[in-house]
Parts: structure tokens; sequence; C-alpha cells
């Protein structure tokens, strides 16, 4: 344009100069030129403010890499504004300087323009991608963001599930496991409601349990076989299911909408599931179906970080479950222990009651029982030896015989008592065998003849003739084996034969677990008796050597007796360490009674043991007592002292104690009396006397307890002999009182006084 | 000789009025024939803890009875102690006014308790003082040489 408007002022000089043809269009110049003139003033403007602008945002903004760049252009636009600026003074006539300012600031312009143009070529490039890059970058940005927000909503999950776990966990109780799961889980996920079904007993329905809002769940049930159900339990997985599905439908009301519902099996494992051998394969699958469902109002959705929580939990639940089924399975049977111990307990003391008051019983029995038997026995035989009417005669003869029966009777049953409790112990003495099979021969053979039986009796020749064994008991099973052999035989003989047993003669045939092996210090004795009686049949030979029971064929003879003497025999036997049995062909045929025991030879290293006792007379009486161990118990000093005086003044060796603790504390097995003062009040002698029973046992070698007392009523004896004392003295004694005392004591174990 | 002879039957006469007088019975006697070699002081040592032991049972008499509440239980505990020490060594009288006082502490008659208990307290001093001139009489004749009489 300024160009163009030079041109045209050239011309119009050139044509003024001329001053020939143009002359018109010389008045519209001037409107032009002052156009001009004002639109590259506003250029030049333009051009100077620019780069002002971009220097003052430049410096505004933090980072701009390209300042070499803008020094450039603004060079660039500087001088083109420049140009414009030194072009207002080209309008009109100007002096040379002017034209070599212009010049002078046109070159620089191109300079800078051309290169600044080149330079552009570089840089716009870059400035593009440098936008791209940002785009890229702010993608990257936003999907990070995307990333931590899941990686967040998981570990959020997983701590839920932790938590959750740990509630459930931390309980073994059943209805806290499911209530607390359901509690959490409504918490955790912002429940509107939770429900679990569980399987009824029957197992073709589901009844609704457990609830998170409803207080108490109505016993609603579904059938169990409902498709929906069956798609739930057949995937480990949580199954959206309808909210309209009769398991949602947990309002009783229907206008409640309810809002997105998810549904999970819980699997219930019972201990009858678990069988070792096929551990990982749950072979009967049973299910509870638990129900979440999400407030209708908030139009949430089930996320998958949410379903995966929920199927989590469902499987710590089951394990859950397990473990309380497990405790509740112990603690049952521990409860069935406890119940069984204390019934076991209670039959056990039960028992020791029984026991006690058997023996109890006994002791009564043992002296006031056989204390009147013997009076009538002893009576009835002094009478008979007086002047008596032959009828009189018949009835005392009938006093004795029944009054001896009797006491048969309570020595049998005595007998047995102890021989079972165990109590019973051998009396080992050295004895004539020889002689004893003679006794027992003599004490038959009027019975024998009376009824014309032959009695005979053979001893073999290696038998030896001293013994050692318990004589009595021996005796006592030859009468009753005999006894038996005539009793039951109405004709013919009994012959009676003993001798040493030999190795192949100690076996029975029935019993071949007994093995008697004899030695040098003792031998077998081997005691057969036969008989030609009415025999036994073969069936009841087991039941022989039972308490109390006869054949039908041996009643029937009114043979009397308790049926107690063999079953006592075979105690007896057994208690010798030997064996009896019975022989027989059958009814009519007779039978053989055997029995083999174990009898030591005296004349070995016995001897030193087990000194020959003589058979004293009956009212032999010891004089001294030296070194006897006794223990005297009153709390009254000088009535003790005088107690100690007198039995020290016998020889004994006296230990004084004044009250029942020192007396229990004391009190040792190495005493052989204990005199009690019974008279003290306020204490229970008695107790100590029990006491001391429970501490050493009825059996021999405990110490014998005396009452001392200074009244002899009914009711101290009674006491006295309630709680097992073995005597009772009336205070004060006198020196032969004691002495007659202590030698009857030691002697009978007893005192008799009236 | 003749002061032990002498000595010896002022001893038995002694005694024998005791029996007659009935401060002794039989028990006594045989506490005197548990004195031997081995227990030559017996008699006397049973005595002096009679002595002690009855004593200590009259003050606790005398004080129980004197309490505003009388436990006639512990008065009856003490008479039987009382009853038992007596008897034990033979003093007859004594254990006659226990056998009484006995009574009366279970009928509760405080009256009847309090005069038995003066009873039985009279009737003990009058037995040790026997006791004391006895062993007196023993002393004196072991003194002079002579030995013990037993009576038979």
């Amino acid at each position: 344009m300024g160009s163009l408007l030079r041109m045209n002022r050239l011309l119009s000089s050139i044509v003024d100069s001329c001053n020939c043809i143009i002359d018109p269009q010389l008045p519209a110049d001037d409107l032009l030129m002052k156009y001009q003139y004002i639109s590259d003033f506003f250029i030049a403007l333009a051009y100077f403010s620019i780069p002002v602008e971009l220097i003052y945002f430049v410096k505004k903004s933090a980072v701009f890499p390209y300042r070499w760049v803008l020094v450039q252009f603004g060079a660039f636009i500087v001088l083109c504004g420049a140009t414009h600026l030194i072009n207002l003074w080209t309008f009109n006539m100007h002096t040379r300087n002017v034209a070599i300012v212009m010049t002078t600031a046109k070159v620089l312009t191109a300079l800078v323009s051309c290169i600044t143009a080149l330079m552009l070529v570089h840089i716009i490039p870059d400035l593009l991608s440098v936008k791209t890059r940002e785009l890229f970058l702010k993608k990257k940005a936003a999907q990070l963001d995307r990333e931590m927000g899941i990686i967040r909503t998981q570990e959020e999950t997983g701590r839920h599930v932790r938590m959750l776990t740990h509630e459930i966990r931390s309980t073994l109780d059943r209805h806290t496991i499911l209530k607390t799961t359901l509690v959490e889980l409504g918490r955790t996920l912002a429940l509107e409601e939770c429900a679990l079904w569980m399987p009824t007993r029957t197992g073709v329905e589901l009844q609704l349990s457990y609830t998170l809002r409803h207080q108490n769940p109505v016993g609603l049930t579904v059938p169990i076989q409902l498709p929906v159900i069956n798609q739930v339990f057949s995937t480990n997985r949580a199954v959206q299911i309808s909210p309209n599905s009769p398991v949602a439908k947990l309002r009783p009301t229907g206008k409640y909408m309810p809002g997105e519902v998810v549904a999970v099996r819980v699997p219930l494992l019972h201990l009858s599931n678990f069988q070792i051998n096929d551990w990982p394969e749950l072979s009967t699958k049973r299910y509870a179906l638990m129900v979440l469902m999400l407030p209708s109002d908030s139009a949430r959705q089930w996320h998958v970080h949410e379903l995966e929580l929920v199927e989590v939990v469902a499987d710590q639940v089951a394990v859950a479950l397990s473990h309380a089924a497990i405790l509740e399975e112990s603690m049952r049977a521990r409860d069935l222990l406890m119940e069984q111990n204390v019934a076991l307990d209670l039959a056990r003391r039960e028992a020791e009651m029984a026991v006690r008051a058997r023996n109890d019983f006994l002791a009564v029995m043992n002296h006031e029982m056989r204390t009147p038997m013997h009076a009538i026995i002893a009576l009835s035989s002094l009478l008979q030896e007086t002047d008596l009417t032959p009828e009189q005669r018949l009835m005392v003869e009938t006093i004795l015989k029944s009054s001896n029966l009797l006491a048969t009777l309570i020595n049998d049953v005595l007998d047995l008592s102890r021989l079972e409790d165990g109590s019973l112990q051998l009396d080992i003495v050295t004895f004539n065998l020889h002689a004893l099979f003679g006794e027992v021969l003599n004490l038959i053979k009027p019975i024998a003849s009376v009824k014309k039986l032959f009695v005979t009796l053979s001893l073999s020749a290696d038998l030896p003739e001293y013994v050692i064994g318990d004589e009595q008991r021996l005796m006592q099973i030859l009468i009753n084996v005999v006894g038996n052999a005539v009793k039951f035989s109405k004709e013919g003989s009994v012959s009676i034969s003993a001798f040493v047993a030999k190795s192949d003669s100690l076996r029975d045939p029935r019993a071949p677990e007994f093995f008697a092996v004899a030695s040098e210090n003792h031998f077998y004795l081997r005691v057969q008796v036969k008989d030609t009686g009415i025999g036994i049949n073969p069936q009841d030979i087991p039941n022989l050597f039972s308490k109390f029971t006869q054949s039908q064929a041996l009643a029937s003879t009114n043979s009397g007796g308790t049926g107690l003497g063999l079953a006592i025999s075979k105690r007896f036997v057994n208690l010798m360490e030997g064996h009896i049995w019975i022989e027989s062909e059958g009814l009519g045929k007779g039978s053989t009674a055997i029995f083999i025991i174990k009898l030591d030879i005296p004349g070995r290293s016995n001897e030193s043991k087990l000194p020959f006792v003589a058979k004293l007379p009956a009212n032999h009486m010891q004089m001294t007592f030296q070194g006897l161990k006794v223990l005297v118990m009153d709390d009254n000093g000088v009535s003790r002292m005088v107690t100690k005086g007198l039995l020290t003044h016998l020889g004994c060796d006296v230990t004084t104690v004044g009250s029942r603790d020192e007396c229990l504390r004391v009190v040792t097995q190495e005493h052989k009396v204990v005199f009690m003062d019974v008279s003290m009040p306020g204490i229970d002698c008695y107790e100590v006397a029990v006491l001391i029973h429970e501490r050493f046992g009825k059996r021999h070698g405990r110490p014998l307890i005396v009452a001392l007392t200074g009244n002899t009523d009914r009711v101290t004896k009674e006491n006295c002999m309630r709680v097992g004392m073995d005597g009772v003295i009336l205070k004060p004694v006198s020196v032969d009182k004691m002495r007659s005392v202590l030698s009857e004591l030691l002697e009978h174990g007893v005192v008799l006084e009236s | 000789m003749e002061i032990v002879g002498k000595l010896q039957n002022q001893f038995m006469e002694f005694m024998r009025s005791l029996y007659r007088e009935g401060f002794l019975d039989y028990q006594f006697l045989q506490l005197q024939k548990l004195q031997d070699e081995s227990n030559p002081d017996f008699v006397v040592e049973v005595v002096s803890l009679f002595f002690e032991d009855s004593e200590k049972l009259l003050n606790n008499l005398a004080m129980a009875l004197q309490q505003q509440v009388v436990d006639y239980k512990q008065v009856d505990a003490h008479v039987h102690q009382f009853k038992g020490s007596s008897s034990s060594i033979g003093a007859q009288r004594v254990k006659n006014a226990c056998v009484a006082f006995k009574n009366f502490c279970e009928e509760k008659n405080l009256e009847g308790c309090v005069q038995c208990l003066q009873h039985a307290k009279h009737e003990y001093f009058l037995v040790k003082n026997k006791l004391e001139t006895l062993f007196r009489l023993e002393q004196q004749i072991l003194a002079a040489g002579g030995t013990v009489p037993v009576l038979s």
C-alpha cells in the first residue's frame, strides 16, 4: 500500500512536473493518504504493544522454554513496527536521513523476519507436540486415578473381610456368629436388610432364622426346591436374584419395594460329614441361604468387590459354624461324662454305704447273736445232763438240734461274707495232718453208722505227718465234703483217700489253666471222697458251688442246711491256692468230690517264721505284758496318770494323750491296745474309734480299742458296740481287773464283760 | 528302831482312820500297789497333780458361778473333771460331793450349786490336809531309816 501510494505520488509528481494529463485524481489522494497515515500509526502501535504484552505475560507465567524465540519474535515485530512508524514520515517529502533510517529499519526487519521464519519451522512442530503430550498425560492421570480408586476399594473390602472374620471367629456360639455376621455385613455394605434362611430338620424347607432389622423373625418357610434357590446353591458365587423371589420377600406388607438383592450359599458342615476318607469332598451338602438387600432409594448397584466380600464372608461363616458345632459336641460329651461321673460316684457311695451297713450288721451279729446262741446251746446241753422225763428230753434234744443248726447258719453266713470281702485270712499253723483226718473220721462215724454206711479212710504213705496250713478251715472243708457224701447216700459206703498230688493228677480236665507246681517247701494235697449216693445230674454240676442253690433232687430230701457249705469250701480251697470239683456219672450213680490244696512242709526255711503253737488250756492267762505298746486317751490328768501307772506296773509301754486329735496323731499300728475314756463330755470318743478302724481296717494287727467309762448304762455300752470297740471297762480299774482284761484281749481279741 | 516302829504304827493307824472315815477308798489302795522300784514316788506324784488340778478347778467353778448368766454346761464340765480326778485317786468324800454337785447342775439350781461348791471345797481341803499329813509321816519314817508299811 505504501509503495502504491509512493508510486502514485511519484506519478503525481511526474505528472506535476509534466503538468500535462492526470488532473482529476488529485483531490482524492489526500483522503487516501490520511487513511494510510492512520492505519500505519495503529499498525505501529499494535506492533509495539504485542511484544510488551508477550513479555508481560511470559514474565507472569512460570514456565516458558522458548524465551529466545520470543526475543526473536519480539525483535521482528518491533522492527516491523518501527518500519511502519518510520513510514509515517515518508508520506511527504522527507530528507535523505529519514530515508536512510527507513532503509536500515527495513533491512533489519527483513533479516530478523527471515531468521524468525526459519526458526519457526523448527519450533512449531515442537509446540504442537507439547500439546499432544499434555493430552496424553491427562489421559494417563485419569487412568491412574481410576485404578487408585479400585485399589482403595479393594483394600477397604479386605479390611472389612478381616474385621468381619475377626468378629465372627471371636465367638464360638452359633447364634452369636450368625447374628454378628448379619450385623457386620449390614454395616459394611450399608444394607437395607440381611437375612439367613436355615434348612429345617427334614431338609425340605428353608426357614427364616435370622434377620437384621426384624427382631423376631416369624417362622417363614419356603420349600427348598425352588429354582432360584437351586441356582444359588449350585455355585459358590454370590448370585443376584430378583427382588420378587420368595426368599427376598421378608417384609409382610407388600408396599415396600426392595432394592437390588443378592443371595449366597453358606455350607453347613455337620459332624457326620467329618469322615477322614473323603475330607475334601463333603458328600452330604446342606446349605443355608444368606440374602442381602440394598436400600431401594439409593439406586445403588451391587459392585463386584461387594459380591466378592459376600462370598468370602459366607465361607468364613461356614468355618466358624463348624467350629461352633464341634465345640457344642465336645461340651455335650463332657457334660454327659460329668453326669456319668456323678452317677458313678453316687453308685460308689451307695455301694460303700451298703458295705458299711453290712459290716456294721455283721459286727452286731457277730457279738449279739453268737452270745445268746452260745447261752442257749450251753444251757440246753447242761439241761440234757439233768433228770428229765422222756417228753422233756425230746423237747430239749429238739431245742439243741435247732440251736446247733442256727449256730451253724450264723457261722456260715458270717464266714461267707468275710470270705467274699476278702478280709478273711488263713490262720497258718503247724498241725498234724494224719490226726486231722482221724478227727474228721471220728466225727462222721456216728452219723454214718446210723445210716449203715461204711466209711473208710486211706492216707498214702508219702503224706507228711506234720504240715503247715489253716487247720480249722481244712477241717471245715473236710467235714463239709464228707458230710455231704454221707448226707446224700442212703446206703453203701463213703471212702476218703488222701495223697500227695503228682503233676499229672494235678490237672483237672475242666480247669486246664490250673497249674500246680510242687517244690521243696510245699506240696499239694489231693483228697478224694467217693460215695455211692444219689449222684448228681450232670447239668447241675456247674451250679453246685454257687451260693444257696440246691438242685431239685437235693431239696426234696429235706436235707436242711443253707446250701452254703460247698460255696464256702470252694472259697477256702481257693484261698489255699487249690481247686475243688465234683464228678458224677449221673443220678443214682454216686459222686466223687475231689479237692487239691497247697500245704507247706515244716522243717525247712519256714520253721523260724512259724513257731509251733500248742493248744493251750482255755483259762490260760498271761501274767506279764512286757513291752506291750498301749495308748491311753483321757482328758483328765489325774485319771490319765493313774491308768498309765496301772499299765506300766503290768509292764506295758504306755503312751498317753489328752485329746482326740492327739490320739489320732499318735496312734500307729504298733499300739496293740488303745484305752479310751469315753466319759469325756462333749467329745465324741466314738468317732475316734471309727476313725481308727478306718485307718487300720478290720484286719489282724489293728489296735484293739477298749472303752473306760465311769457309767455302765445301756447307752454307753450300745455306743461302744456300735462303733466296734473291743471292750468296755468300768472305772476305776483295779490292777487285777486290768490284768485279766489285757489277758482276754490278747487271747480273744475281745472283752466280754457284763 | 523304836522310833521307826512308833512312826510306822502311827502311820498305819492314820491310814486306817482315813479309810474308816471315808476320806479315801479302795482306789487309793490300788494306787499304792502301783508304787514299786521303777516308780517309787508314784503316789506322791499323782496326789500332787490332783492338788494342782483341783485348785484350778475350784477357782474356775467359783468364777463360773459368779457370772451374771451362769453357763451350766461349763460348770458341769468342771465338776465332771473334778469328779473324775477325785475318783481316780480314791478321794471318796470329794467324789460324793461332786456327784451331788452334778445333780444340782443338771437342775440348774444356782443356790444348790453354790452350796455344793462350798461343800466340795471343804471336803477337798480336808482330804488335802490328811494326805499332806500322811506324806509327812512317810518322810519321817524314811528319814528315820525305816520302810513305809503297806496296808493290805
